[in-house]
């Protein structure tokens, strides 16, 4: 087992030794650097690193250059985590034939896939993965839309928002389902770790991936990533708009340990209304019209529901 | 080593399936990512089995797609380490996006492709439409005729996929049932000697060195994606024939059983002549032997490697043939079969002025019999005495109802 990288302060973290660059294509303001920056400066193992395709994946190893200092490999859009599942069989046949190169080095697997790449066209791939029980850790860079080809509906679009292929209308307010809960889907896999982060709380995001890096088996994060261009707000509000989702509740930090045991690890001391959440986007706009406040009304209804329902399983230990 | 080694005997009673399957134990693959489907699960359960029984070291990943399969041994291969797989039909439809990907990173993944039909209507039994689907994907593709070829084109095949002038993965070609199920006197290596033919796996640009990292599958766009491409062309065109012609070489050092790019049977004064693929080689050099027996000239020439198509090897086998059947086990839904069009345009700026036609068979399994081909051989000899092509320039052979023919 490999050391736990102690992290001391937020500066000490910032400054870590790269292996993500800032010489990437990604918009100013984009949460997905920021995240991904978190990731891997919360280890100082060697990282094989995959990236399905989608923004982070274009805008990150554009034939000549590449912003990675880590192995790092996509294939297509839906199989990230086979990639690295695949990696991280060749890594145990290997280590069981005495062929590895630095037999004493204990690699960690990583996938990175956006919303699209994960709940979407990814998910058999990943369940696949889950479900096979592959070291490894699968992170959604989850920004509730297909970003990279211009802001079309995902499954992980939540009700009300205005994308390309939900617009919202004369007739219509957009997106008209609920966003799925892959939390609870990747943690009926029964997976010794699954998560949901956001980039604002980067202590708590620390310390779930490296729990994740420490269990044995696969590991699920769900991280916020907060879009300037899909959820239209202004490139420096990102950690605002990422404080405003996790103290509205409505992307809530919690962990399921072995499918089962669940744990809040954020209670915000003010409670945020959803309605200021939706007020801070440009994709929400239109809910503000008097016709649709209902749907704010409704929000808020979800959103407490959820957090109830969190506690109530966080109390009941099962 | 911590595996158990095989005592096999000289000969060995094996299917295409089976003799596939030792070879993989032999070659000591590394990681097998696979998905069930007839006819080709067989390969994959014996690797499964071997390492269940401790005669192999390595890791079988049981994924839940064809097209997870591939990508998995994706994974693998820029890992650093030996993979291989197998499909058929529906399975190489599904992983088609992720060949493309395989051969674009230049990662020697062996495939091996049972062939057989592709749907609608479904169909399990063997056709070349599965291997015609993917023949422009950038793999080196090998066809083996019979359950001994399958055997050794998989040495051989590793041996030429993972030489770092080439890099590029390798579909080992079979008939579905009629080769993967037919069992047939297989002459064996020893494992030692299979092992030290096919060599130990060397690493390059290996994700799990971890003291040189490396970017797999990158973007290109219109700046650098014609190069990429037309380098991996380049290599297919320029490397890979003279690379397999070596290994072709050295395996006959070792065993005595020597192959060609372009298999020719009684080529050398042939008048008419049938090129076909799979098991149909061996009936048609079968039929041609009963032919010469009547007086016709007859001879056969099966492609052994698909891609890179043997363009001046072919023009070479069928130099001085007065007529040519092109048969294609593919509906080409459209336009002239495939090894029709490709063989014309060998032959196109030679001197040999062969009358060229030909057929569509054996679709779905249906059987090519000795019948079809003596028929087939008498037409040719007409074209030959002609002195023109007397029937239409494709035609359909063993299908139901009132002829089928065109162009």
């Amino acid at each position: 087992m490999s050391e736990i990288k102690n992290i001391k302060n937020l500066k000490e973290f910032s400054t870590s030794a790269d292996r993500f660059e800032g010489a990437n294509l990604l918009c100013p303001g984009c949460a997905h650097s920021i995240i991904v920056r978190e990731v891997l400066n919360a280890t100082n193992d060697d990282l094989i690193l995959s990236a399905s395709t989608g923004c982070l994946e274009v805008c990150t190893a554009v034939y000549p250059y590449t912003s990675w200092d880590a192995s790092w490999i996509h294939i297509g859009f839906e199989n990230g985590s086979t990639a690295v599942a695949g990696a991280e069989t060749m890594y145990k046949a290997l280590k069981k034939k005495g062929r590895l190169k630095q037999p004493e080095r204990t690699p960690k697997f990583v996938s990175f896939a956006g919303d699209g790449a994960s709940y979407d066209i990814g998910f058999q791939w990943i369940s696949g993965c889950m479900e096979r029980g592959h070291n490894m850790m699968h992170i959604v860079l989850d920004n509730e839309v297909y970003a990279n080809t211009g802001g079309q509906r995902s499954s992980s679009t939540p009700i009300g928002s205005s994308a390309t292929t939900s617009p919202e209308g004369k007739k219509s307010y957009g997106e008209k389902r609920n966003k799925k809960d892959m939390m609870a889907i990747m943690a009926a896999h029964g997976i010794p770790y699954a998560a949901q982060v956001s980039p604002n709380k980067w202590k708590d995001m620390v310390k779930k991936i490296q729990h994740g890096f420490s269990v044995d088996g696969p590991v699920f994060i769900n991280a916020v990533s907060p879009c300037t261009t899909e959820w239209k707000f202004d490139p420096k509000d990102t950690m605002n708009i990422a404080d405003l989702a996790t103290d509205s509740l409505v992307f809530p930090l919690y962990e399921i340990i072995d499918g089962r045991e669940l744990n809040i690890t954020y209670r915000p001391k003010n409670i945020v209304p959803v309605e200021e959440y939706l007020a801070a986007q440009g994709r929400f706009k239109h809910l503000f019209k008097d016709e649709y406040k209902y749907l704010i009304k409704e929000w808020q209804d979800r959103v407490d529901e959820k957090w109830a329902y969190l506690q109530r399983r966080e109390e009941a230990r099962i | 080593m911590a595996f158990d080694k095989m005592e096999l005997q000289k000969i060995e009673v094996w299917d295409g399936n089976r003799a596939a399957a030792q070879a993989l134990r032999q070659a000591q693959v590394d990681v097998v990512a696979a998905y069930p489907i007839t006819p080709s699960t067989p390969i994959v359960e014996g690797y499964a089995k071997f390492l269940a029984d401790g005669y192999i070291e390595g890791e079988f990943a049981m994924v839940e797609s064809e097209h997870a399969a591939m990508s998995a041994c994706i994974g693998a291969a820029a890992a650093g380490g030996r993979v291989a797989t197998a499909t058929s039909s529906q399975g190489l439809a599904l992983m088609a996006e992720t060949l493309y990907q395989a051969s674009g990173m230049r990662l020697p993944i062996i495939l091996n492709l049972v062939n057989r039909a592709l749907a609608s209507p479904l169909n399990v039994n063997g056709d070349h439409s599965d291997m015609y689907m993917i023949r422009d994907s950038g793999w080196i593709q090998f066809d083996a005729f019979c359950p001994q070829e399958s055997y050794d084109l998989n040495l051989i095949a590793f041996k030429v996929a993972e030489d770092h002038d080439i890099r590029l993965p390798a579909i080992v070609n079979q008939d579905g049932f009629m080769t993967s199920h037919t069992a047939q006197g297989v002459h064996t290596l020893s494992d030692d000697m299979a092992y030290e033919f096919v060599g130990e796996y060397q690493p390059m640009n290996d994700m799990l060195d971890f003291e040189h990292p490396v970017t797999h599958g990158v973007q290109t766009e219109e700046d650098w994606h014609f190069e990429h491409k037309a380098r991996q062309h380049n290599d297919l065109m320029t490397k890979v024939m003279p690379k397999i012609q070596e290994v072709f070489a050295d395996f006959e050092k070792l065993t005595g059983r020597k192959y060609n790019p372009v298999e020719k049977y009684d080529m050398d004064d042939a008048d008419v002549c049938v090129v076909c693929m799979g098991s149909s080689v061996e009936t048609a050099r079968e039929v041609a032997t009963e032919m010469r027996a009547k007086g016709v000239k007859a001879g056969v020439v099966g492609l052994r490697v698909i891609r890179p198509f043997p363009f001046f090897e072919i023009a070479e086998a069928l130099k001085g043939v007065k007529a040519i059947a092109a048969l294609d086990r593919s509906s080409p839904n459209g336009a002239a079969g495939m090894l029709f069009n490709e063989i014309a345009g060998a032959l196109f700026n030679t001197d040999t002025k062969a009358l060229m036609s030909g057929y569509i068979y054996g679709l779905g399994g249906r059987d090519l019999t000795k019948a079809h081909l003596v028929a087939l051989f008498n037409e040719l000899q007409a074209n030959a005495d002609a002195g023109k092509v007397t029937t239409q320039l494709q035609q359909f052979i063993g299908v139901r109802g009132p002829k089928l023919a065109f162009l």
